[in-house]
Order: structure tokens, then sequence, then C-alpha cells
């Protein structure tokens, strides 16, 4: 088992034929995801390298095939305009990789959301991955084995790192999300925290948070009230200047609050595994275990 | 990004919201002559810089004729600004704001943020007017009222009549206060505002709510859509190195230590900075370089971080996803011998090809070494700095 997306999985590719689009979509085929449609304005009745049919709309492709998940590559200023297309067409999974969404655009999407039939991951983030099985996003699929930890992060390249540890470390992987480094995300680390707690192929989860906002406090409240399993959890930021945008829209210390000593407090409170630093998650992994 | 008050303003009346009346100067003598222009029995002289706090540091002053006015200007403009949110080092004001002066009658605190928990727009306001509202915040939570609106609805009446209740809002006013409320709501949303905060919010003489003080936050990434933005930059105001690495793609931010840092994203380019200060030096800087590290993007980003005299070493921390390491040791590399690095390098690379990475960094014949994790480079950064 593992969450959300298996080798079954049917994907739709927004942007298909676009430059970012077309390279990620050529790697997720190559990792193993059944990429069954694209959705391209006016690229409609072509074909993506000859094999995956292209459509002017979502309502088109949806004609035609099943599809249980849609990865969105289209840009910034009509991305989120893709989403609320995804979510009419009433597709469960819909994974935004595009980065730069005007906040109030997501205000409106996550208004659309929390009256739909859809989950969503991202904006802003690498995606998702079952190792070995299917990879909707951007990430090196090399460096994910199947295994039984899952792996949650608001990071790309950091996560990463985790992974690769895991992996090194026999440890491997169930499914591997990156929620986004926005400020209004799709869905925050508790809607994926309870799945893994039911996933009966996850022993534990690694989160990885960074600072703004609060969504690592109300997940640890969360793991401490409904999880069983072990979370290890991971700051990034403790040296991050207040009131500066690092990277990320959503990573930002404003009036205060959002910092790193906050979180690293609440979350050791409430019963979380705290790696110090990003070289020890491993380890940190495998005290939580009792290994 | 940040944008002054003076532009807050012009901003808040393009929609509709009156602000008192008010002229920007640069020079002492136009302080002089606004002053008589503005015809009212006392003005008020306000450092335009990029921080809160302007009052308590000297840069807000009130004049009751125009030779106070010029010799208050005189002392403002070209004054190193101090305020709690500046900085030791302060701001240097380069032009003030003259504005006439009204009858206050009520003061309040009033502000419109994105609510990140629950996805809406919130307001937050307090009878506290003028006062530090984090400082409230913690004192006094209960004189503090948040009100959410779900985007999806919008901002309804009852919204603002609980506003209005909790500020103690005589009945007859509630008119205008509710206008202005409508106002603000539509403004935060048709320009992209992520932060807008309005301390003091005046209740006038003659009945009227007006924002004595602006306080805007844009969302940078909806400039596409909003081409004026760029107009609203200050280039004063930000750091020289940040506006450089900017205009070559690269997100930078100067910090204190010595330990230049090179990054690939932004999580890591933090979980970086946080394990070098665990081994006991310093970073200088947040830089993401980005997925794409080859050649010429390092060498700018070298570039970048030279111009940082504190800067002693550099640690260089690439998690190659879908580029090769070798390829990227091989960029680093040239990009160092082009513009002849002498300082001690520190350089770790993850992924595809590392090892051939680590050797090509180790005989590049330049002071680099190589780095096997995270917690090892930044453990052989902080003593090379540290000596």
């Amino acid at each position: 088992m593992s969450i959300l997306v298996n080798k079954n999985t049917n994907v739709l590719v927004q942007g298909i034929t676009g430059k970012e689009g077309s390279f990620h979509a050529q790697k997720c085929i190559e990792y193993g995801t059944k990429v069954t449609a694209g959705v391209t304005p006016f690229k409609g009745k072509t074909l993506f390298n000859d094999s995956v049919p292209v459509y002017n709309t979502i309502k088109e492709a949806k004609k035609e095939h099943k599809i249980d998940a849609t990865m969105v590559f289209v840009p910034a200023g009509f991305a989120a305009a893709g989403v609320i297309e995804a979510i009419e067409a009433e597709i469960p999974l819909i994974v935004c990789i595009t980065e730069g969404i005007p906040v109030i655009d997501m205000l409106n999407v996550k208004a659309a959301l929390n009256c739909s039939k859809s989950l969503m991951i991202g904006p802003n983030c690498p995606g998702i991955i079952t190792a070995d099985e299917c990879k909707i996003g951007i990430m090196p699929g090399f460096i994910h084995k199947k295994g039984r930890v899952g792996v949650l992060s608001r990071s790309g390249t950091l996560t990463y790192e985790a992974v690769n540890q895991l992996t090194k470390a026999g440890f491997g992987e169930t499914t591997c999300i990156g929620i986004g480094g926005d400020p209004i995300i799709g869905s925050p680390f508790i809607s994926f925290l309870k799945m893994f707690e039911q996933d009966t192929e996850t022993d534990a989860v690694v989160m990885i948070g960074e600072i703004g906002g609060t969504a690592e406090e109300e997940a640890s409240e969360y793991v401490k009230n409904h999880m069983k399993k072990p979370v290890i959890g991971f700051i990034a930021g403790k040296t991050a200047p207040a009131g500066k945008r690092m990277g990320h829209a959503g990573a930002i210390i404003s009036g205060g609050k959002g910092t790193a000593s906050d979180k690293l407090k609440t979350m050791e409170k409430n019963g979380i595994h705290i790696a110090d630093n990003p070289s020890v998650i491993a380890e940190t992994v495998k005290k939580a275990l009792n290994i | 990004m940040d944008i002054h008050e003076y532009q807050a303003k012009e901003l808040l009346n393009k929609h509709g919201i009156k602000t008192l009346k008010s002229i920007l100067c640069f020079k002492p003598d136009e302080v002089y002559s606004a002053y008589k222009t503005l015809s009212s029995s006392v003005a008020v002289v306000k450092a335009q810089v990029h921080a809160g706090g302007r009052g308590k540091g000297g840069g807000v002053k009130i004049a009751k004729s125009a030779d106070e006015a010029k010799s208050i200007s005189e002392k403002m403009i070209g004054m190193n600004l101090v305020t709690a949110q500046t900085g030791k080092e302060g701001k240097l004001v380069k032009k003030v704001l003259v504005e006439e002066g009204a009858a206050i009658i009520k003061e309040f605190y009033l502000s419109l943020t994105v609510d990140r928990k629950n996805a809406a727009i919130a307001f937050v306001l307090s009878a506290e007017g003028g006062m530090e509202i984090e400082e409230v915040s913690k004192n006094h939570p209960e004189k503090i009222l948040t009100v959410s609106v779900n985007p999806l609805y919008g901002l309804k009446s009852y919204h603002i009549l609980e506003m209005s209740l909790f500020l103690g809002i005589d009945k007859n006013l509630f008119g205008g206060f509710s206008k202005l409320i409508n106002l603000l709501y539509g403004a935060f949303i048709a320009e992209d505002i992520s932060m807008l905060e309005i301390n003091p919010l005046i209740l006038t003489g003659s009945d009227e709510f007006i924002p004595l003080d602006a306080k805007i936050i844009l969302d940078d990434n909806a400039d596409f859509r909003h081409p004026y933005f760029k107009d609203l930059i200050d280039e004063d105001e930000e750091e020289p190195l940040e506006v450089k690495a900017k205009s070559v793609g690269l997100n930078y931010i100067k910090l204190d230590g010595n330990v230049g840092c090179m990054v690939n994203g932004a999580g890591l380019a933090m979980a970086t900075m946080d394990t070098i200060k665990e081994f006991g030096a310093a970073p200088a800087n947040f830089l993401d370089v980005g997925g794409t590290a080859d050649a010429k993007r390092v060498e700018t980003a070298f570039n970048i971080l030279l111009s940082d005299k504190n800067v002693k070493g550099i640690f260089i921390n690439i998690f190659g996803g879908i580029v090769k390491c070798d390829m990227v040791a091989e960029g680093v590399v040239s990009a160092a011998k082009n513009i002849g690095l002498k300082l001690p390098v520190v350089v770790r690379l993850e992924g595809t090809n590392a090892d051939e990475a680590a050797k090509i960094i180790e005989n590049s014949g330049m002071n680099f070494v190589s780095a096997e994790s995270l917690a090892d480079g930044a453990k052989k950064i902080s003593k090379i700095v540290n000596g």
C-alpha cells in the first residue's frame, strides 16, 4: 500500500506541451507513471511524444479517458484557472507544481476546493511520488526506494535530502509529498498525516517544515491526539531574519509569529521526534522506531 | 514588496478612500511651500522610509508654521532614522510627506491580512489606535477583534456590524464606517495586497473616518497584472546586493555572518544556514541558485557573494536532482577559475555521479575542499573561517 497514487493511477498533464511540462511529463513516463492524456489550449488532437493524446480542455480529455490525477504545469498567471478547471471536472487529485501564483487567486482556489470532491497538493511544490510506482512531479526518481517511511515537506531539495538519507539508511519510503511553499496551499500536513496513519505499509512519517504560518503547530496537535505512528520533524529557518521572505512565498516571520523556535517548542511538546539538523533525519527515524 | 506611506495613500485614494491632504517633498524649501499650500493651522512632517515605528525614532513631527516645518525637515532629510524595525544602522531619509492636521476625536487600529490558517481575508481591529499592535496583542488580547472573511461569500454587513460594535462606534456613524470597510476590502483584492495596516484610523471632528497612516505590502507574484508595481519600487530602500542579485534572477538575502552560502532550493538553503550556525560559524547570506546550477549562474552567484566583504569562506551545497553532479562540479571549478577566486570553498554535491564530482573538486588545483554531507561541509567551512 501507499497513499493517494500507485502504479494504476491515470495521470493527466495540464500544460504538457510547455517547456517545463513536456520535460517533466517525459521524466514521469520514464519513471513508470501512467500518463494517460495531456491538455494544452489550441493543441488539441495532437500527440505528445508520438504517444500521449493532447486535448484543448479537460472536458474533452475526460470524454475519452479515465483520469485519477492531474499534474499542473500551467504558468502562474493562469494556474489558478487551470486548477479550478480540474476541480470542476471532478478530478480526485490535483498536483500543482507552478510557483508564483498570486495569493488572492489561491484564496479563490481554496474556497472552490472546500466545496469539491478534489484534493489538491501544492502549489509551488515538487509533487508526489510512490516509490517504484508513480511519480507526479519534478523530484529526481532515482533517490526514492520502496520502503516504510512516509515523507511530507514544504520544500523541494530539502525533501530530496531527507529521502536520500532514508533510502541510504535502508528505510525507503512509501509515499513522499511536497505540500508546497506558498502561504495558501491546497492541503495542509494534517490531510496526509491522516492517510499515513491508516496506511498499513507506513511505519513512521517524516515532516519537514519551515518558518512562517502555523501549519506545523496544527499538525503536531493532530499527531498528539490522533496518531500512533511516530512522526519525525525538522524545521528550516532557525537563522532566518524576521520580515524577510526566504525564497518561498510562505517562509516569512511576520509580526514575530512563525519562528522556528516557536514551532519546535510546540512540536516537541506534542511528541514529535525532532531532528536538530537535516543530516540526522534518518538517525532520528531510527531512534523513533527503536531500532 | 513594501511601499511608502505616500504611495499607499495614493493607492487608497484610487479606490475612493479619502486621506488628508499631503505633499511629498525632497527639499526643505519644498516643505516650506507645501506648508503654505496646505493652508492648515498645523501640519505633520513624516519621514518616508520603509519601516514602522517612525514616530518614536523622530521621523514624525508636528509643525505650527512654514518656518518650523522647514527647520524640522532640514534635520529630518538626510538623517539616519533608527526605529525598532530598521536595525541599528537605521535608514537614510531622502523624502518627507507634509500632511495637513486634523481634529482627532478617536483613534483605532485596523489592518487586513491574509489569514493563512483559514484561507481567508482577516480584518484585525482595536480601539487602541496608535499603539504597537504586537504589544496590545500580547498584553491585552481581549482588546483585539479578528474577523475572517471567506472570499467565496465576500464581505457582508454583519461582519462590519461586529467590527463597529466592538469598536464602540456610534450608530449614526455606521454608514461612513461601513463604506470605508467595503472600500478597503475591495482595494485589498483588486490591487493584490498582502497586508494593509492603518494605524491609526481616526474619527475626525467632522465625523469622518480617515487613515492617518497607511502601510501596504503588495504581492510580488501578482505584478504581471499590475504593471504599475515596478514604478513603486524604491531602490534606496533595498539592500544593494539583493537588488543586484534579483536583476540576474538570483534569490539572495544578506545576513551578518562570514560564510557565503550557495545552495539550490530555498528550504535546503535555510537548512544550510542553520547547520553552519550549529557548527559555530555564521551564514553571510541566504542564496538559492535554483535548479540549474550551471557555470554561468554559479559565476554570477560567486560575484554576488564576493561583493560582501565580510565573507571569509564559501560553502556550496547542491543537491543534484535532474542535473548531474559532475557537471555542476565542472561548472563550479570553471566559474571559480574565471573570476580568480582565492577564498577557501567547501563543496558538497549530492546526487547522480557525486563521487566523480568530489574528485573534480579535490583535483581542481583551487582552494577547494570536498564534503560528503551537509553536516560535514558545515563543519569544515566553520573550522576554516574560525581559524
